[in-house]
């Protein structure tokens, strides 16, 4: 290539956004690619993420790309792959664990609550621990059980972790390697039934800040607040809203902690009513947590108790149940209907 | 099958209980190791043994005294410890559990920093990033959570190269110590796993001290501890942990065989918890006056004693260990009795290394809550 022409082609990049349209695992992937490029220390560990690259196919293609050394296929142990993580960043690198699938973390539990989140708390700052666990979780998959769950709230309860949640590709693309340069541990929570959803992925433009929630729809009469698959379905409960003469405003939480609580409250200062929508149970969970914030912070702005709509405080069911226990559309406009009511 | 206890044939030991040098035939390939030590190298063991002792016995005392919230004794375990430790090299990264006292301060660890920890002013007691520590980690309080740390950081050694290059004074190992109640917990089967995977720089050094709390080895295994280790492919050996000699040894070769890019090894310290578990525990409740009396007899420090008189060490050498072991006792006792409670900012400081808005907003309320209640005393 001449100068001429490598010119040329910059001047385009600068002038063009880098946008693609790509399913969330590409945008993982991507930003994975992304972080790995940009510093040797960032490693790869969990099971079958090698040559097959995760039973998701989210690091397809590394392993060939940066070697075995960079992309570990471990034993399969849980504990174990959290553990040598941590270890490994006390020797200064910055690994990413897959862990297969939602309910198989529990075995690095452990390792995650009493060692990760508070190692940085014991060496009263001199130690940082830039660890991120990855999880794809929730349900819509029909698959057998421990493979559909949504442990989130475990985490978001324990200090000194950060949780994520991203809902579209571009947040992926940009929150993975985020997650990756915070000094913090992470643990970023993909929501699986969306892994093939086709999104916009601007590489150019950097998205929103880490730790914010952003509202994704613009609405009057109800807010619904969701995170990961579920804002897929509150937009879809909007739409459906909609033909029916009712406005409803959607916000994507994105981080669920810390979370961003100032769009939340600012939506409901503006719509007065409140539906927090979640795919897992709902005792004791995000949309509680939520729900008690918002109570205590714009309390003379709701027309309406805040409402939640959520998995039962079952087990999650044999697949063939999971559309009687997961929300969907339908569930979040009975909330709406009953807040409007109220 | 062999009992756990049934060790005789295979154990490393140099001197006899009664302090003769008598090598088991075990010990022989071991013996040039010893070819590397001094006589003050020697005194320096009776020495690091002495002082770890005598402040063991203070800081109990203190514990007694309502002084330290806790302490774990490591009275009867100094020769495991200081030999293994001695046996490390200034580059090597340490691990330890909870009662590596010892170890801790033959890398370079104040004894404050142990005393601080068991009174409650701080979650750590010392910064492991800090050279002057020695690489010297955290004490870790999850039984056997720090073996798959020592994995983690000996895999990144060998991912950076740090180690197998074939020269002793820069390549790196990683040592972690355990007990025998940690090697039921998974997180040690799994380390050994992934060491053995992944051929890490490292060795497992396991102080098997009889007793759990008040369950004795025998309910953690009916084999040998270290025949365990070689199931999962780990070069293991069983030494007297009451033999600073060979304690040692046996910790220098396998130090070096690990620096060297011989794989993972595993070194069993048959040794004894003549105190309690901790000051919380009573011993006399599970194990008898004979059981105590026998591992007494074979004290890591007397042993050791009698046979550096036998080589001609003098009277004089020992008043002085004792003397300087009391200084440094009594000086960590003054010190301790100074320390103060930490600012209540450190509680909401080092939470995360960023930001988090939860946090900081916490840590607000607070200093306004208790601004208010000074303010209404004041009324």
């Amino acid at each position: 290539m001449t100068d001429t022409l490598q010119g040329q082609t910059e001047a385009h990049e600068q002038t063009q956004p880098a946008v693609t349209t790509m399913p969330m695992v590409k945008a993982l992937n991507a930003g994975l690619r992304a972080a790995m490029a940009d510093d040797d220390n960032v490693l790869l560990m969990g099971e079958d993420i090698g040559p097959l690259g995760g039973v998701f196919r989210v690091t397809e293609g590394l392993h060939a790309e940066f070697g075995g050394s960079r992309v570990l296929d471990t034993p399969l142990a849980e504990s174990g792959i959290i553990g040598t993580a941590i270890g490994l960043a006390m020797n200064g690198f910055r690994p990413v664990c897959e862990i297969q699938f939602d309910g198989f973390v529990f075995p690095g539990f452990n390792q995650i609550t009493t060692q990760l989140a508070k190692l940085t708390n014991k060496h009263t700052g001199a130690l940082q621990m830039p660890v991120v666990i990855r999880i794809p979780y929730g349900g819509h998959i029909g698959a057998v059980e421990h493979h559909q769950e949504s442990p989130e709230t475990y985490f978001a309860h324990t200090p000194g972790l950060r949780v994520l949640s991203p809902s579209t590709s571009n947040d992926a693309y940009w929150m993975i390697q985020e997650a990756i340069r915070s000094p913090d541990p992470v643990v970023f929570f993909e929501p699986k039934s969306r892994y093939w959803q086709k999104g916009e992925v601007d590489t150019s433009a950097h998205g929103a800040p880490l730790h914010s929630s952003r509202v994704v729809r613009q609405g009057s009469d109800a807010t619904i607040i969701a995170h990961g698959a579920m804002v897929t379905t509150a937009l879809q409960a909007a739409e459906l809203a909609a033909d029916e003469g009712i406005s409803l405003e959607v916000v994507d939480l994105r981080s669920i902690s810390p979370i961003d609580f100032e769009p939340v409250l600012a939506s409901v200062r503006k719509t007065g009513r409140l539906i927090v929508a979640q795919e897992a149970s709902g005792f004791v969970s995000v949309g509680s947590e939520i729900a008690a914030t918002v109570a205590e912070r714009a309390f003379y702005s709701l027309e309406a108790p805040v409402l939640r709509v959520s998995g039962f405080d079952v087990p999650f069911p044999a697949a063939r149940l999971e559309n009687d226990f997961l929300p969907d559309a339908d569930r979040i406009l009975e909330a709406v209907d009953r807040s409007l009511a109220y | 099958m062999a009992s756990v206890n049934d060790t005789q044939n295979f154990t490393v030991r140099m001197l006899a209980a009664d302090g003769t040098f008598a090598p088991s035939p075990a010990a022989e390939k071991y013996l040039p190791v010893l070819d590397g030590l001094t006589d003050d190298d020697h005194q320096q063991f009776y020495r690091d043994m002495v002082v770890t002792r005598t402040l063991d016995v203070e800081a109990t005392n203190l514990q007694r005294q309502g002084q330290l919230a806790l302490w774990p004794p490591s009275h009867g375990q100094e020769a495991a410890q200081v030999g293994s430790a001695r046996a490390s090299r200034p580059q090597d990264t340490i691990f330890p559990s909870y009662r590596e006292h010892a170890v801790a301060l033959i890398r370079g660890v104040d004894p404050l920093g142990i005393l601080a920890l068991y009174r409650g002013v701080t979650l750590g007691g010392w910064d492991p990033t800090d050279p002057a520590n020695g690489n010297f980690r955290l004490y870790t309080l999850v039984l056997g959570a720090q073996a798959l740390h020592a994995t983690g950081y000996a895999m990144g050694t060998t991912f950076r190269g740090e180690a197998a290059t074939g020269d002793p004074q820069t390549d790196k190992a990683t040592m972690v110590y355990f007990g025998d109640g940690s090697t039921s917990e998974g997180d040690v089967n799994e380390s050994m796993i992934f060491a053995a995977s992944y051929q890490t720089p490292q060795v497992f050094f396991l102080q098997n001290n009889q007793w759990a709390i008040s369950v004795p080895v025998e309910r953690q295994s009916r084999t040998p501890l270290f025949q365990r280790a070689a199931g999962f492919g780990l070069d293991s050996v069983h030494v007297d942990g009451n033999d600073v000699l060979a304690s040692y040894a046996v910790s220098r070769q396998h130090l070096e065989n690990a620096r060297g890019g011989h794989g993972p090894q595993f070194i069993e310290a048959e040794t004894y918890r003549v105190g309690a578990h901790t000051t919380s525990d009573d011993p006399t409740k599970y194990r008898t006056a004979d059981e105590l009396d026998s591992w007494v007899a074979r004290d890591p420090i007397a042993r050791f004693g009698t046979w550096l008189r036998a080589q001609g060490a003098p009277d004089s050498f020992f008043g002085e260990v004792d003397a300087e072991a009391k200084d440094i006792a009594s000086d960590a006792r003054r010190r301790c009795l100074e320390l103060t409670n930490p600012d209540r900012d450190q509680m909401f400081d080092f939470v995360y290394s960023d930001d988090h808005p939860l946090i900081v907003e916490q840590a607000e309320w607070l200093d306004a809550y208790e601004e208010s209640m000074e303010g209404g005393a004041e009324q």
